[in-house]
């Protein structure tokens, strides 16, 4: 089948690929454009692994077809940290050992941060509830729960 | 050790491999690529019982892209008369399972596999490949399997000489329980059942490998232990170990599941006749249906005590489910169930079942919870029948220094009592619980403890200093949860330099010396050991090379601070040496500093836990909500106290599911039917509260730094601190797991 020319932005780079109809945006992010940050867990949409923003919206990139993100931005784990300068969810993770294995880690920033985006101060419920689609088996959640809450706290300080 | 000497261990550092991890940049089993890389799929049975007379897959061969095409005939043999053990794994078991040989034994058993230049090729050959299968009656639960017309997995399965489903038979025995029980006031006898559960690792398994001209296999692949992958590889493709080399990705979970490979030496075949390296990853209704679970159980436990509560006597005898080929974790519940407490009388017997499952795979302290499970929750029914407080009969009865273990030990130091202390003193114990705080809501409180053997084994470790002056620890364990972090601050320590300067690698297999698996909560223990022993060679050698700058004896010298002094002022009047002043001059001095240790480890004693845990039941819709827990812990050493308490606040939160909501369900048809994370229900982030994890630091005597393994006896208690919250709650006892809302609304609807 005749692959589709697909033109994007991707973490705030112009970017174009070739894809199959059927291809997932995660399987394009991963195999052809070597963006492996995002992970697949499942690739139902019930992990969570592979979270991206799309037009600012998170969501699942094993749930979106490639063939559909043209003309939209795409914004991935990679595209998180300012060169050398992590943002500070990342920051936070990494000071408070919200990650074990990690494998969940890219697709729980990427929630953490469009949640932060939406509310910078949430309730610990309501992050519970925000990153009830990210799965973690390591963690508990517990010490991912208090890094977000943490990170919401110095930020709103910052700002 | 003590802390306020410390400057580095029990420090919350950042770990080496955390900005990798957090930018994605970390690669993981299914990151990595190869030039020229084509794809393998798995044809998996249709069938949970068929005999396989015949394979034919040249309709597959002739596909257009299809590369390479493996059935069993390409897997070494192992005959069924002779095991072959790799540690605990059969290799009898292992080459069946990796693809189907006489018989499919599952609903998911591989059968084939084809390499391509896509994976939609590579699906579509598996499905013109032609198996010819004699579809047999199957068989699902233990207790169908257990029964005198089940359907036999196995020919050359003997159970009392007689065909049968039960593998094994594993029996631990002390004292005379018919003598225990003779004196008992009160016996209580309970059976109980558990369904099987998967480890959940969010990392599907995955490899890329290649086999080049002159034989020398590459395998990128995550894995609990790259030596295991290499071993088990060499064992069935016949490819020496030498010729192959195994590199550790990051590991995305695994908590005792990737202690096997399934890919692996699949993927080496289809590469060696393709002449191409060959990427496999498995999708996740493949991981439910065909790797992992651990064993569902049948299980009854009978414990006698006096009226004053010590007990006399324990008996417990455990079914467990192996799936389609023998192993299950039986040494778990046989040798841990009545472990942590002082009982003169106990027999304990496990039988190891057969059935049309996948077969199971070590989950953290394999078999330990199903026991725990069932002997801590007749312990709280006799707590409530002799009106004692639960713990106060945990405390009365617990192990001591010297005492005789069921499976054989000797108890060496026994930190038991400290965690049931631990609990006893904290406020949570004591809080005021609102029972019955709105209609159709109650609560309840409840308690159990723990055991787990721990263990030590074979480890390395290598410390070089580079030319400018820093340090690179090397050691051949996968890092499942932070073990560079304390790798580091351990070294940190014993050198006296700043912890930004030493950096943790895992060798690949090639590279650092044979290192056992990581598991059994053995990793931190026997690593922080082999690691204190290379840095305390590269210390002695920093010594000679100042003594030899100072022409003073090498005795003279101290390591003090990063720095060579002189022992005292008899030595000489000399600047002190730096670390970086040493490794400056080290190749004029006598050559690279950097030393190393292979050692067996031992001296691993048993861990113990005891939790609390809070419970709300809805009464209507029989959802049972974890509201509060803490669990106390023994750690010995905490050498990085946030990845210990993260592995208890993982382990317990893997015991709530397991408790409330995870269970593999199969259909009539021998079909799992919810190979999925939607269907499999895992805990989620807003299912669960904080875990309150409580570190004790006993040190352990035989441990340089006092460390004793801390993973798996987290997920010990849970089960039945939860059933017994639950009963507390509601007043009912339940007999078996997942306590979901359909078995709630049972139970409460019960008469
Ligand atoms: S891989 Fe997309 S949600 Fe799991
Ligand atoms: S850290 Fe391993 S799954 Fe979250």
């Amino acid at each position: 089948m005749a692959k589709l020319h697909v033109t994007t932005t991707i973490n705030g780079e112009p970017t174009e690929f070739l894809c199959d109809p059927s291809q997932s945006m995660l399987d394009v992010l991963r195999n052809t454009l070597g963006l492996t940050g995002s992970k697949e867990g499942c690739g139902t949409g019930d992990c969570g692994a592979c979270s991206i923003t799309l037009d600012g919206r998170l969501t699942c990139s094993c749930l979106v077809l490639a063939a559909e993100v043209g003309g939209h931005e795409i914004n991935t784990i990679e595209g998180m940290a300012q060169g050398d300068e992590l943002h500070p969810l990342q920051q936070k993770f990494l000071e408070m050992a919200a990650l074990q294995c990690g494998i969940c880690t890219p697709g729980v920033l990427m929630a953490a941060r469009a949640l932060l985006e939406k509310n910078p101060d949430p309730t610990e419920t309501e992050v519970r509830f925000w990153l009830a689609g990210n799965l973690c088996r390591c963690t508990g959640y517990d010490k991912i729960v208090r890094a977000v809450l943490e990170t919401a706290a110095e930020m709103r300080s910052a700002a | 050790m003590n802390a306020i000497d410390n400057k580095w261990i029990g420090k919350r550092t950042i770990r080496p491999d955390g900005a990798d991890k957090v930018t994605g940049r970390a690669g993981y089993s299914a990151d990595h690529s190869m030039p020229g890389m084509i794809w393998g799929r798995v044809l998996r049975s249709p069938h949970p019982h068929a005999v396989i007379r015949g394979i034919d897959t040249s309709k597959a061969e002739a596909l257009p892209g299809v590369k390479a095409v493996v059935t069993a005939k390409d897997i070494v043999d192992f005959p069924l008369d002779k095991s072959v053990m790799l540690g605990i794994q059969d290799m009898r078991w292992m080459c069946r399972n990796i693809m189907a040989r006489e018989k499919a034994l599952f609903h998911g058993h591989p059968v084939a596999a084809v390499a391509a230049i896509s994976e939609e090729v590579a699906e579509a050959a598996c499905k013109l490949i032609e198996v010819d299968y004699e579809v047999l009656p199957h068989v699902i639960e233990i207790e169908d399997a257990i029964k005198p017309d089940a359907p036999i997995l196995h020919d050359f399965v003997r159970h009392e000489g007689k065909p049968s489903n039960i593998a094994t038979t594993m029996v631990n025995k002390l004292g005379d329980v018919d003598a225990g029980f003779a004196q008992a006031d009160l016996i209580i006898e309970r059976s109980f059942k558990t369904r099987p559960v998967h480890q959940g690792y969010i990392e599907p398994h995955a490899c890329t490998v290649s086999h080049a001209a002159d034989g020398k296999v590459t395998i990128w692949s995550s894995s609990q232990g790259q030596f295991m992958v290499r071993a088990m590889t060499s064992l069935l493709t016949g490819i020496p170990q030498s010729n192959i080399r195994a590199i550790p990705a990051e590991i995305g979970g695994g908590f005792g599941a990737k202690t096997i490979i399934y890919l692996e030496p699949v993927a080496v075949m289809l590469a060696k006749k393709s002449g191409r390296p060959v990427k496999m990853v498995m999708s996740r209704d493949e991981v439910f249906r065909a790797t992992g679970p651990t064993s569902g159980s049948m299980s009854t436990v009978k414990i006698g005590v006096k009226k004053d509560g010590s007990i006399v006597a324990a008996q417990g005898t455990f079914y467990l489910q192996a799936g389609g080929l023998p192993g299950s974790p039986l040494r778990g519940p046989v040798g841990c169930s009545f472990s942590p407490y002082n009982i003169e009388n106990v027999l304990s017997v496990g039988y190891d079942v057969v059935s049309n499952r996948s077969k199971v795979a070590a989950y953290r302290a394999p078999g330990a919870p199903l026991g725990a499970y069932a002997t801590e929750c007749v312990l709280d029914e006799i707590a409530e029948k002799l009106g004692m407080d639960k713990l106060e009969l945990r405390l009365k009865n617990t192990a001591k220094p010297g005492g005789k273990t069921v499976y054989g030990a000797t108890f060496g130091q026994i930190t038991f009592k400290e965690t049931v202390e631990a609990i006893k003193n904290h406020p949570h114990y004591t809080a005021p619980l609102d029972k019955n705080p709105s209609k159709g809501v109650v609560r309840g409180r409840g308690v159990a403890s723990g055991f787990w053997f721990n263990a030590g084994g074979e480890s390395s470790a290598q410390v070089n200093l580079t030319e400018d002056g820093n340090v690179t620890v090397t050691t051949g364990h996968p890092d499942v949860g932070g073990s560079r972090a304390s790798i580091a601050n351990v070294t940190a320590e014993l050198l006296g330099i700043d912890h930004s300067r030493i950096s943790v690698l895992i060798g690949d297999t090639s590279s650092i010396g044979f290192s056992n698996l990581t598991g059994g909560s053995r990793v931190t223990f026997a690593s922080a050991m082999v690691v204190t022993q290379s840095t305390e060679k590269v210390i002695g050698q920093l010594k000679e090379r100042a003594a030899k700058i100072w022409k003073i004896d090498p005795e003279a010298v101290i390591w003090d601070n990063g720095e060579a002094r002189p022992a005292g002022p008899n030595a000489g009047q000399f600047p002190p040496l730096t670390l970086k002043e040493l490794a400056a001059k080290a190749n004029e001095m006598g050559g690279p500093i950097g030393a190393g240790v292979q050692l067996n480890t031992t001296g691993a004693d048993p861990g113990f836990a005891t939790h609390c845990v809070d419970v709300e039941v809805d009464v209507d819709l029989g959802i049972v909500r974890v509201l509060r827990y803490t669990a106390a812990q023994d750690v010995g050493r905490a050498l990085h106290p946030s990845y210990v308490e993260g592995q208890i606040q993982g382990g317990v939160v893997q015991g709530i599911g397991w408790a409330l909501s995870e269970e593999y369900l199969y259909n009539a048809k021998g079909q799992l039917d919810n190979a999925s994370f939607l269907d499999y229900r895992m805990p989620v982030c807003s299912d669960v509260p904080m875990i309150e994890p409580i570190m004790l630091e006993i040190p352990n005597p035989k441990h340089p730094q006092g460390v004793r393994g801390v993973g798996e006896a987290p997920i010990v208690p849970p089960l039945a601190a939860i059933a017994n919250a639950i009963h507390d709650a509601l007043g009912k006892r339940f007999y078996s797991l997942p306590m979901s809302p359909p078995k709630v609304l049972e139970v409460i609807d019960a008469r």
